[in-house]
């Protein structure tokens, strides 16, 4: 390894790159390290080892923020919480070997929701690739079906042009995960520092503006509709759309369903706000889906949990398919109008032709379903309800929080009872659903918007997932605040079981720490809640704190999210508490 | 209904894995593929035949198009071109038996390649159906293997659309 040090190029935003000075040799890392300079890069998540050691000592001189996690897993999650937060791309650094496989389950994670990242690991050098090395692992065969592209730099000259186009295609597009993959002898290999003023990638050219005549159509269809519908998605959200839709929905009266992706593109508090689709959607947004005769996906793709049974997805109306990745016009509901590009610019391409659709009927229509099953539950004296919690969060917060959540009931029930105002404040896993994401997410989500409120909503199993990070964020003094629903169970799949297994709770029972004395040990406040009184006094408590704090919420165990689609039924079939 | 798609990819490490991996995991079928250097350096062309309905071959073609190292795809099923392959066959011949294979080959413009004591090897190209053809013709003789290369092809020029 080099022990010289070499002077460090000038800072990102600095005025053009130094055309006049005399190159200087630096070895592969310090490039690595200034390309994520130039690209803007202030924080980033990882984990030291072996193979990485040069791009750590390039790091140590450097002004990134850097936080070292317990876990990869940590690190990566938090990667994504961070641009989830921030819509750039979340940075994160692993050895080779099992530090590269341990972001594999984050990577597969952020394929699916198209979170941005660029994700550096380590690995043995070139010549032992292949040989069974210490800690190797074919990391780039390994996460080939889960990235949005990879490479493996084996020359260091190229780590230039390979970091700005693992940016581009991160962060443009549908957004997704890139994976570098920097053999050692790489990062110590001394080359001179060329920094491309432009990519230009022949095979990827996402495409953005719509086709005028398909948006003439797309328009003329919402003309002649009686009863159409939005169902909009997380795309809405990353293409930062949320201010067209909000004028095209005004504009033209149409009312609105969400994904759980979607959540917060567009205000819940909106009188044109439906509610959450799907599974564990609201019976008067499902119902709207199958009574409509006009559906406009918006940024959205048609999932399993969204469509129910497909052959009884919304029977009766004209489809209309938003989307910037082509390959989801389509591939699970066939399409009558598709319209390719990013939904921003169809929004805009849309708006000067909006015009008021006469929807009252169907308003009202719409309202009569919501007013007959609305969303509901059962309050009891002195029992602490789990969706009582999520409404006095959401209360004392003013629907204001950043929310991340873990995966199970409480998510759905984050989902349904939080009211969400704004993009980029629900920060949760939806097509992967990796428990073990949510708090790690918090902590990038923090990090990325250190002004806010970052509150995660996690079950007591799925928070045990990665409950070690409670030293990450007791080191950085990282204002989290983690809202366990405590019921003592899988509570999904508890849930499950009680349905559809005639109550045979096989292994879903799961014991957990006193989470108390557990976030004590680790130098973060703790607090248990029972009762709601007890609860109303720990949320004031854990809000006024200025530090980390985990609130421990007892709730019963046999509660359930309702409504919800049984599985493999038609959105026309749910169950819910008017079944009791 | 099978398909042939000619697929222009960049010539890197990997992107025959990222091509067949993404049949395999979205649950689409080879029939056969090929790779070769195509006209522009740094540039491979690989002719793949698939089979499926309309939506599945949608898919595989968006699909196809969303890999970064992908340039372009071009369906040539019903498009007028050249589909070629080649097939080694090794087959079982004696004294006796080697004229008529000879003759029965001929019309094939097959060449016998090699000649063992008790076997030959025919050397054959044409489109899926001639080979096919050829194999059956061969079998009562014995086949000991086959090589097939699998099709290679490219659309014609747009002026000399005359089958060859």
């Amino acid at each position: 390894m080099n022990t010289q040090k070499v002077d460090v190029m000038p800072e990102a935003g600095s005025a053009s790159p130094d055309a006049e000075q005399p190159r200087k040799s630096m070895t592969g890392a310090q490039v690595l390290v200034e390309c994520l300079k130039r690209e803007g890069v202030e924080v980033m998540f990882g984990y030291p080892g072996g193979a990485v050691l040069p791009i750590y000592d390039a790091l140590f001189d450097s002004n990134i923020r850097h936080i070292l996690t317990r876990h990869e897993q940590g690190a990566i999650h938090a990667a994504e919480g961070y641009a989830r937060v921030t819509g750039r791309p979340g940075v994160v650094l692993a050895t080779s070997g099992p530090g590269a496989t341990n972001l594999v389950t984050g990577i597969a994670d952020a394929h699916m929701d198209s979170t941005p990242l660029v994700v550096f690991t380590g690995q043995v050098p070139t010549d032992m690739i292949g040989t069974d090395a210490f800690q190797e692992a074919d990391i780039l065969g390994i996460t080939m079906p889960i990235t949005k592209h990879s490479y493996q730099v084996r020359d260091a000259r190229d780590i230039p042009r390979v970091v700005r186009e693992a940016f581009h295609i991160a962060s443009t597009g549908r957004p997704g995960p890139v994976l570098v993959d920097v053999p050692k002898n790489v990062s110590n290999q001394m080359v001179e520092f060329e920094w491309p003023e432009e990519v230009s990638i022949r095979g990827y050219n996402p495409t953005y503006d719509p086709n005028p005549a398909q948006v003439a159509r797309v328009m003329e269809a919402i003309r002649q509709s009686r009863r159409p519908l939005l169902y909009i998605g997380g795309g809405v959200i990353h293409s930062g759309a949320s201010e067209e839709l909000r004028k095209f929905v005004h504009r033209t009266g149409i009312p609105v369903v969400s994904t759980l992706m979607g959540l917060g593109a567009f205000p819940s508090d909106d009188p044109l706000f439906v509610g959450m689709l799907g599974m564990h959607g609201t019976f008067a947004a499902n119902r709207a889906v199958m009574e409509c005769d006009l559906l406009i996906a918006v940024g959205a793709r048609f999932d399993d949990r969204v469509t129910g049974k497909l052959e009884r997805f919304s029977p009766k109306s004209k489809k209309v398919h938003i989307d910037i990745d082509p390959a989801e016009i389509g591939k699970n509901v066939a399409v009558d109008l598709p319209l390719v590009g990013d939904v921003k610019r169809a929004l805009q391409a849309m708006l000067p032709e909006a015009e008021p659709v006469d929807t009252r009927e169907w308003l009202a229509q719409i309202r009569r379903w919501d007013a007959q099953w609305p969303l509901s539950y059962k309050k009891e004296p002195g029992v602490l309800k789990p969706q009582q919690v999520i409404e006095m969060i959401c209360e004392a917060t003013a629907g204001d929080a950043v929310i991340t959540t873990e995966v199970g009931q409480h998510q759905m029930w984050a989902a349904l009872f939080y009211k969400f105002r704004r993009p980029r404040q629900w920060i949760t896993s939806g097509g992967l659903g990796t428990m073990g994401y949510g708090f790690p997410a918090a902590m990038g989500a923090q990090l990325a918007a250190p002004d806010q409120r970052v509150i995660c909503i996690a079950g007591d199993a799925s928070f045990q997932m990665n409950i070690q990070e409670l030293q990450t964020v007791a080191e950085h003094r990282l204002p989290v605040k983690v809202a366990i629903i405590n019921n003592g169970y899988l509570g999904m799949v508890r849930q499950w079981q009680q349905l559809f297994y005639d109550r045979r709770y096989a292994e879903s029972r799961i014991s957990a720490p006193d989470f108390v004395r557990v976030a004590e040990a680790f130098g973060v406040r703790g607090i248990r809640a029972q009762t709601p009184e007890e609860a109303r006094e720990a949320i004031r408590e854990m809000l006024a704190d200025p530090g980390p704090v985990v609130v421990d919420f007892v709730v019963p165990e046999e509660e359930n999210v309702f409504p919800m689609v049984p599985p493999g039924a038609g959105t026309d079939e749910m169950i819910g508490r008017w079944d009791d | 209904m099978r398909r042939i798609l000619a697929v222009l990819v960049n010539d890197q490490p990997g992107v025959l894995a990222r091509v067949a991996g993404l049949f395999s995991r979205r649950g689409f079928n080879i029939e056969s593929i090929t790779v070769g250097a195509a006209e522009e350096p740094g540039l491979s062309r690989m002719t793949i035949v698939t089979s499926g309905d309309e939506r599945t071959l949608e898919q595989i073609i968006k699909q196809l198009h969303k890999l970064v190292d992908v340039i372009k795809v071009n369906d040539l099923t019903d498009e007028p071109m050249v589909a070629r392959e080649l097939v080694l066959v090794k087959v079982t011949a004696n004294a006796a038996t080697r004229p008529e294979i000879s003759h029965i080959i001929e019309p094939f413009r097959a060449a016998i390649v090699d000649v063992g004591r008790n076997s030959l090897v025919v050397q054959a190209t044409g489109d899926i159906d001639k080979i096919d053809a050829l194999i059956e013709l061969l079998r009562p003789y014995g086949i000991k293997e086959i090589a097939r290369t699998g099709i290679t092809a490219l659309l014609r020029g747009s002026l000399a659309r005359v089958r060859v």
